[in-house]
C-alpha cells in the first residue's frame, strides 16, 4: 500500500502528455532554426522569421482547425477545399460587385468567407455528430464538393470573361481598394530590419495583417481550449467518448461545435490568403493545405487518437514544416522541389514514431509499442 | 418508510423481448450500510441497477428515496444523480487525459469558463478528506487503477449522494488496492452513505458487507444479514439449489473414464480473457468445467480452441508440441468447439441446414477443394438421421428450426469433422428436456467411441451425470478437481464456495 499512498504533496507534477509533446516540438523548432541561421543565407535576418509567418498565415490558421477537431478525436480534410472555395468566391464577388466603400467591402467579404466556412462546418458537423458517419468520409466528400464548386465558379468565370471579349483569360484578381489597403497595411519594425546592400536604405521587418490574424487565432483558440468548458469538453470527448458521456457531457454537441469551429477557421484562412495573395489561382490555392495542417498538428503534439494536443504546439509544428521547406528551397546544394515533399514526409514519420516512443515509455499513454520494441524496464 | 431507510424499491418488474429480466423484485437500502447484491450472470443484478440509475425504465413497481416526497421519478442517469444516486461502474468512466480535479468537476456546472483554481482547491480538500492518494493537478492516466476508481467515487460523493452504487469496482484491482477501496467504503458508510456493492468475488462480500440480497433468474431469493448466511449457503441460494434436497437423478448411461493416452495437454495456457491454467484430457474421457456463470469456464475452453487471443502457455496434442492460437489451427489438430452462444457464434441463420452442417468440414478441407453436391447431401442425410434432427428438408434455412434442433445441426457440423477432442459449451441451454437427455446420451456414446469431450453446462446435474472429472472454477481460477466419489452437488458447491476445503 505504501507505494500507492506515497504522494508527496509538494512534488512538482510531471508534465502532461500534451505539454511534453508540445515541448518536444518547440525544442526541435529551435534546433532547426539555429541550424538554418548558421548555414543558410537569409536566415540570419529576423525578417525571415516574420516572413515565414506572413507567407503561411492560412496554414497556421487551419492547423488550429485541425488541432481542435483532432483533439476531439475527429479529422477534417475539407479545410483545403474550403479555402479554395472561399478564395474563389470572394475574388469573384469582389470582381463582380463594385463596392465603393473600402471598409464595407472588406467586411462583406469577411462575412462571406466565414459564411462559407460555417456552412461547411454545419453540414459536416451534423453528419459526423448526429448521424455518426465516419469523419474521414464526410470531410473527404466535403473537400471534393468544395473543390468542385470552386472549379465550377472558375469555369463560369472563364465563360464570362470570353463573353466580355477578354483576350487572355486570367484568374479572378482582387482589385478592391480595401484589400489593397489591407495588403499594404503592415506593421513595420525598423529595429529588426536591415540596411540594404544595394542602396544603403533601411528595410524594416514587416508583419502583415494575415500574420496578425493567424497569431490572434492561435491565442484565442488556445484560450478557448484551455479556459472554457467547451474547450475542456472537446478534450474529454477525445480522451474517452464513453466516459465523457457518463460525466454528463453532451458528446454530440461538443463534436458538432468542433467541426463548426474548424469550418469557420478554414473560411477565415481563405480570407487571410486573399490579403496576402490577391489572385484566385484554381491550381494552387488551398491545394494540399489540409495535409500540411494535419502534419503540423501531429508534429506539434496532437494525437490522431484524440484527447492530447495544443495549438501552441501546432503553431510550432507549422513553423517546423515551413522552415524545413524554406531551408531546402534556399539551400544551394539542393534545388529540386520533391526533396521538400520527402523531407516533410520524413519529418512527419519521425514525429509519429517519436510520439509513440515517448508515450509508451511513460507507460500509460494510449499508443503502445509491441513487446519486441520495448527497451528498459519490462513490467509484468 | 422507516427513518433509517434511504432507498426502497418495491415490486420492480422489467420485461425485455423474450425474457423477464426482473420479476417483482424488492430491494431495501439503509443509511450507512454496505449492501451486497448477489446473483449469477443474468440473474438481474445489472438490470436492477440500470433501473435504479435511469438507464432502463421499469415496467412496474415503485422506487422511494429518503428526502424525496412520493415516488422517485428516474428517467435518465441525470435524474438519478439529481436525487442523490451515484454510480461507479466497473470500467472507469473518467477521462484519462484530463487532470484529477477536472475529472471531478467536468460536466457538472453551468457557465462558460473553467475555474481551475477553485476546482483544484476543492478537489484537494475532498481528496484529503477521503484520504485518497491523488493530487488535483495529476493527469488521471498517471494514477493507478485503484486511485482512478477512488477519484470516480470522490466525484460521486461530492455530488452529495445518498446512495452509492459500486458495480464490480474491484474486478481490475489487485489485493492491496482492494483493501484501500474497502477502507474508503467503510469510511463512507460511517458518514451515512448507503452503498450498493455488486461483485462476483464472494470473499469480498463477506469482508465489507452488512447485508446481502440474492437474485436468481430475475427474481428475489431473499435478503439476509451477512452473519446469517454462510458462504456455502450463499452459493446454494445463487444457484437455486437446496443443500438438503440433492437427490442424484438416474444416470443416462455408463460414464467413461477414458484410456491412458493423453489427447490434449496445456501448461500455463492463458488468453486475453483468462488467467494461465493447466489442463489435460485423456482419450475417451468426458470432463467438465463448472463454476458460477462468469467464473471463467467458457473463457478457459475458448483459450483451448484459440477463440480468444492466446497470450501464453504450451500445448501438446497427442504428445507433440503444437501451436494452437486460432480456431483454424485447433481444427487442424482435431479439436472441435461448440460455442456457448448459439445464435451469435454458432448458426448462420440464413443458410440451409445442409450448408450449416457442411461448413466446418469445408473449412478444414480448404475452399479450393469443393465437395460435390451428392457428397454434401449424403453427409447431411447421415447426420440428420443419426441425430434425429427434425427439419422439413436439407434446404430449410436453419433459423426456422427449433433451438434444440439448431443445436443438433451444429453438433453434426463438428461430428462430421471427426474431431479427437470436442468441446461442448452449454450445448443444452434453452432446449427441451427430451433433447437435453438425447445430447447427454450422445456425449457418452461419443466417449465410448474414443472421442474426448469437455462438457460445460449451467446445470450441475447434467455434468454430474456425464462427466467423470469436474474442474471447478471460481473468480477465473481453477480451485479444485473432483472425480469419482466426490462428484456430488454438495461437494461441487463447497468447492465453489470455500476453495476446496
Amino acid at each position: 500500500m505504501s507505494q500507492i499512498l506515497e504522494a508527496p504533496r509538494k512534488k512538482r507534477e510531471k508534465m502532461t502528455n500534451t505539454m511534453l509533446l508540445m515541448t518536444i516540438s518547440i525544442v526541435i523548432f529551435i534546433a532547426l532554426y539555429i541550424y538554418a541561421v548558421l548555414n543558410i543565407q537569409g536566415f540570419d535576418k529576423p525578417e525571415m522569421f516574420l516572413n515565414l509567418i506572413n507567407e503561411n498565415a492560412p496554414i497556421i490558421i487551419i492547423a488550429c482547425s485541425l488541432t481542435i477537431v483532432m483533439i476531439g478525436g475527429g479529422i477534417d480534410i475539407s479545410v483545403g477545399g474550403v479555402i479554395m472555395l472561399t478564395v474563389m468566391s470572394c475574388a469573384r464577388f469582389l470582381n463582380e460587385n463594385q463596392i465603393a466603400d473600402q471598409t464595407l467591402g472588406v467586411i462583406v467579404t469577411l462575412l462571406l468567407a466565414l459564411g462559407i466556412g460555417l456552412a461547411f462546418g454545419l453540414l459536416q458537423g451534423s453528419l459526423v455528430s448526429y448521424l455518426e458517419i465516419q469523419p474521414f468520409i464526410v470531410t473527404l466528400a466535403g473537400m471534393v464538393l468544395a473543390k468542385g464548386v470552386a472549379s465550377m465558379l472558375f469555369e463560369d468565370w472563364k465563360v464570362l470573361q470570353k463573353a466580355q471579349g477578354a483576350r487572355n483569360i486570367t484568374n479572378p484578381k482582387v482589385l478592391h481598394e480595401g484589400f489593397k489597403a489591407l495588403k499594404n497595411l503592415k506593421i513595420e519594425i525598423p529595429w529588426l530590419g536591415y540596411i540594404s546592400p544595394n542602396n544603403g536604405k533601411l528595410i524594416p521587418a514587416k508583419i502583415e495583417i494575415g500574420a496578425v490574424i493567424a497569431v490572434v487565432v492561435v491565442i484565442c483558440v488556445f484560450l478557448m481550449l484551455r479556459y472554457t468548458k467547451k474547450g475542456r469538453h472537446i478534450y474529454a470527448v477525445g480522451g474517452n467518448q464513453q466516459s465523457a458521456m457518463m460525466l454528463g457531457i453532451n458528446v454530440k454537441r461538443t463534436r458538432f461545435f468542433s467541426y463548426i469551429m474548424s469550418g469557420m477557421l478554414a473560411g477565415l484562412a481563405g480570407f487571410a490568403y486573399l490579403i496576402h495573395d490577391a489572385s484566385a489561382n484554381i491550381t494552387s490555392v488551398g491545394v494540399r493545405y489540409e495535409m500540411d495542417a494535419i502534419a503540423s498538428s501531429i508534429i506539434g503534439g496532437t494525437l490522431l487518437t484524440g484527447g492530447v494536443g495544443n495549438v501552441i504546439g501546432s503553431f510550432f509544428g507549422t513553423m517546423i514544416l515551413v522552415t524545413l521547406k524554406k531551408v531546402i528551397k534556399l539551400d544551394p546544394a539542393i534545388k529540386v522541389s520533391y526533396i521538400q515533399e520527402m523531407a516533410s514526409g520524413a519529418m512527419l514519420g519521425l514525429f509519429i514514431v517519436l510520439q509513440s516512443i515517448v508515450l509508451s515509455t511513460r507507460g500509460k499513454g494510449k499508443m503502445r509499442l509491441p513487446e519486441w520494441l520495448k527497451f528498459g524496464k519490462r513490467t509484468t | 418508510m422507516p427513518n433509517e431507510t434511504v432507498l426502497e424499491m418495491r415490486g420492480i418488474c422489467k420485461q425485455f423481448p423474450g425474457t423477464k429480466a426482473l420479476n417483482n423484485v424488492d430491494f431495501t437500502l439503509r443509511k450507512g450500510e454496505i449492501h451486497a447484491l448477489m446473483g449469477e450472470n443474468g440473474a438481474g443484478k445489472s438490470t436492477l441497477i440500470k433501473v435504479l440509475t435511469g438507464v432502463y425504465e421499469k415496467d412496474s413497481g415503485s422506487i422511494r428515496i429518503d428526502g424525496v416526497a412520493g415516488e422517485a421519478q428516474i428517467h435518465s442517469p441525470q435524474d438519478a444523480q439529481n436525487i442523490g444516486i451515484s454510480t461507479v461502474y466497473q470500467e472507469i468512466t473518467l477521462c484519462p487525459n484530463l487532470t484529477v480535479a477536472e475529472n471531478m468537476f467536468i460536466g457538472r456546472d453551468r457557465g462558460v469558463g473553467v475555474r481551475w483554481k477553485e476546482y483544484e482547491k476543492r478537489a484537494g480538500e475532498i481528496l484529503n478528506n477521503l484520504g485518497i492518494p491523488a493530487r488535483p493537478k495529476q493527469e488521471l492516466s498517471r494514477c493507478s487503477l485503484a486511485v482512478q476508481q477512488m477519484v470516480a467515487i470522490a466525484r460521486a460523493v461530492d455530488m452529495n449522494c445518498k446512495v452509492l452504487i459500486l458495480d464490480e469496482p474491484t474486478s481490475s484491482l489487485d489485493e492491496k488496492e482492494v483493501q484501500m477501496l474497502f477502507e474508503l467504503m467503510r469510511d463512507l458508510k460511517n458518514r451515512g452513505v448507503g452503498i450498493v456493492f455488486v461483485t462476483h468475488f464472494l470473499e469480498q462480500v463477506y469482508a465489507v458487507s452488512d447485508r446481502i440480497t440474492v437474485l436468481r433468474n430475475g427474481e428475489l431469493v431473499g435478503e439476509y444479514l451477512v452473519e446469517d448466511l454462510p458462504q456455502v449457503e450463499l452459493v446454494a441460494r445463487m444457484m437455486g439449489k437446496d443443500l438438503d434436497d440433492m437427490v442424484d437423478l438416474e444416470a443416462v448411461g455408463e460414464k467413461s473414464q477414458g484410456s491412458d493416452e493423453i489427447v490434449y495437454e496445456a501448461t500455463g495456457l492463458a488468453s486475453t480473457e483468462c488467467k494461465p491454467f493447466d489442463f489435460r484430457i485423456r482419450r475417451g474421457e468426458v470432463n467438465g468445467f463448472t463454476g458460477l456463470l462468469g467464473s471463467g469456464r467458457s473463457e478457459s475452453v475458448r483459450a483451448i480452441f484459440g477463440a480468444d487471443r492466446v497470450t501464453g502457455g504450451t500445448v501438446k496434442v497427442k504428445g507433440l508440441r503444437k501451436t494452437v492460437t486460432n480456431p483454424h489451427k485447433a481444427m487442424k489438430q482435431g479439436i472441435g468447439y461448440l460455442p456457448e452462444d448459439r445464435k451469435r457464434d454458432g448458426i448462420i441463420a440464413d443458410l440451409s441446414v445442409r450448408d450449416n452442417i457442411i461448413l466446418a468440414l469445408q473449412v478444414m478441407k480448404g475452399f479450393f477443394h469443393p465437395m460435390t453436391k451428392a457428397q454434401m447431401k449424403s453427409f447431411a442425410d447421415e447426420y440428420i438421421n443419426a441425430l434425429q434432427i427434425k427439419t422439413a428438408s436439407q434446404d430449410t434455412p436453419i433459423k426456422s428450426l427449433s433451438g434444440g434442433n439448431q443445436q443438433k445441426v451444429i453438433l453434426a457440423r463438428w461430428l462430421l469433422t471427426h474431431p479427437d477432442y470436442l468441446i461442448l459449451d452449454e450445448p443444452t441451454r434453452g432446449i427441451d428436456v427430451g433433447t437435453k437427455l438425447e445430447i447427454q446420451r450422445l456425449v457418452l456414446k461419443l466417449a465410448e467411441e474414443n472421442m474426448s469431450v469437455t462438457f460445460i453446462s449451467s446445470e450441475i446435474e447434467e455434468m454430474l451425470r456425464t462427466c467423470s472429472r469436474l474442474i471447478v472454477m471460481r473468480d477465473r481460477n481453477i480451485v479444485g478437481e473432483l472425480t469419482g466419489e466426490d462428484l456430488t452437488q454438495a461437494k461441487v458447491m463447497k468447492t465453489i464456495a470455500g476453495g476446496g476445503q
